[in-house]
């Protein structure tokens, strides 16, 4: 493995091209949302390679347990899974204690949200949402429901497969990423207007979690794998003029 | 054909994808509606305990027709009055966070962030650069993260001599990351508006690829 490289080293450069372009037309939101002036290249200071760090008291002894956080009485209806991974960067080293936020909907599709008018039936013990950062391997774990497809309003008759979204605080604010989670075999996923603004299958495919079989829970949960990856930290090796 | 290396030498960053509209629950649950965490991210980055000049950095994102997006969610990043970060890689790191997050108001658009004025902190050359908080926007429609900067109108001097800003081609576009200070009831307010899009290319606020 690498070296750790100095706290206030530039982090690699981001490559576009493992990325939806800003304009997605096939994402009809995106049209009026998405800058059409270049971004502007910034070379790393203090700003970009440093971001807030968070301690394991801050969260609560439930908030990476999503099946118990909202439960008020009863449990929540659904597939009972449990969803883990390692955080990495770009040249393979661990993010640690990266601070990993997922958000979801319920089983029957819905979410926790009142801009959300979908007719699937709200769930009194879910919320939908959890946190937890991960540890000195980079290894984050959570337990929750299996969220359920819903309809949206990009083309009339639009689904969204089963999904979670994330959101990874990592060590630099240059490596500050949301994406989504997909599930292995959804039969939506090949259709999907979101998915498909990602430019290539095979960044496509480090979206959708494996079912991973030697982790499930006996009697209880299955278990899905998934990694993510963000920017890594870059040798100063050439700092001397 | 060419040769394929048996492993790669980098990995590749995982793939972005919008926050979409309900980003609320997993980051702001209590706009969101409900009570799920004990502690709570937050927009009121002070207390009484904060060394600094208090300030109010408020706002609305528009979208490219001019209509408020109210979906949106906003993190800033800033250092101290003293010009430092809460990290490690600041060589003298600050106790204070400086870090806040928020949705812009349902109903106004507005966002708003109750937060000290920033110090100066050095750049990638070693140079000075000029008060400024790092800002990133996420919300449905956009596929990755949008980040920029916030300067200070009454900074002028130092805004001249940022390398950052400096480096915008377009001056005209330089003034898009600028906030005019206002007093209002006693506060001191630094009012940031964002274009997303448009309304022309001078008048889109710049964004950066970090």
């Amino acid at each position: 493995m690498p070296a750790e490289p100095h706290p206030a080293a530039p982090y690699a450069m981001r490559d576009p091209s493992l990325h939806a372009p800003a304009l997605t037309p096939g994402y009809k939101t995106s049209l009026l949302r998405s800058p059409r002036n270049a971004l502007i290249s910034v070379k790393h200071g203090l700003t970009e390679v440093s971001a807030p760090v968070f301690v394991a008291s801050e969260l609560g002894p439930k908030d990476d347990d999503l099946i118990l956080n909202f439960a008020h009485g009863g449990l929540p209806i659904g597939e009972r899974i449990v969803m883990h991974g390692f955080v990495r960067d770009s040249f393979g080293r661990p993010v640690r204690n990266a601070l990993v936020e997922v958000w979801q909907a319920n089983a029957s599709g819905r979410y926790r949200h009142p801009k959300d008018s979908y007719i699937g039936a709200l769930d009194p013990n879910f919320g939908g949402c959890g946190r937890m950062l991960t540890d000195a391997d980079g290894h984050y774990r959570f337990r929750t429901i299996k969220p359920g497809p819903y309809p949206w309003r990009n083309r009339i008759n639009e689904w969204r497969p089963a999904h979670i979204h994330y959101a990874i605080n990592g060590n630099g604010w240059a490596q500050r990423l949301v994406t989504q989670l997909y599930f292995e075999g959804d039969p939506l996923i090949p259709s999907c207007p979101i998915l498909r603004t990602v430019p290539t299958e095979a960044q496509i495919r480090g979206l959708i979690a494996l079912q991973d079989k030697g982790n499930f829970v006996e009697l209880d949960a299955r278990c899905y794998r998934f990694d993510i990856v963000l920017r890594g930290q870059r040798q100063t090796w050439f700092e001397g003029r | 054909m060419s040769q394929q290396p048996t492993a790669p030498l980098q990995l590749d960053e995982t793939a972005s994808q919008t926050g979409g509209p309900f980003v609320h629950i997993g980051l702001a649950p209590e706009q969101a509606g409900f009570k799920i965490f004990e502690n709570n991210f937050g927009n009121v980055m002070v207390d009484a305990a904060t060394p600094g000049q208090r300030i109010v950095l408020e706002g609305t994102v528009y979208d490219g027709s001019g209509t408020a997006m109210r979906d949106v969610l906003i993190e800033i990043w800033q250092a101290d009055a003293q010009g430092h970060y809460a990290h490690p890689a600041d060589p003298a790191p600050s106790t204070w966070r400086g870090w806040g997050r928020t949705g812009a108001d349902f109903a106004t658009g507005r966002y708003r962030f109750e937060t000290i004025k920033p110090g100066r902190v050095p750049g990638s050359d070693g140079q000075l650069q000029a008060p400024h908080i790092a800002m990133i926007l996420f919300a449905r429609g956009i596929n990755l993260g949008l980040h920029t900067r916030v300067y200070f109108g009454d900074e002028a001097a130092a805004n001249a001599e940022d390398t950052v800003l400096s480096g915008i081609e377009w001056q005209a576009r330089r003034s898009t990351l600028v906030a005019e200070r206002e007093e209002r009831r006693g506060d001191v307010v630094y009012r940031f508006d964002i274009h997303v899009q448009g309304p022309t290319p001078i008048e889109e606020t710049v964004f950066f690829d970090v």
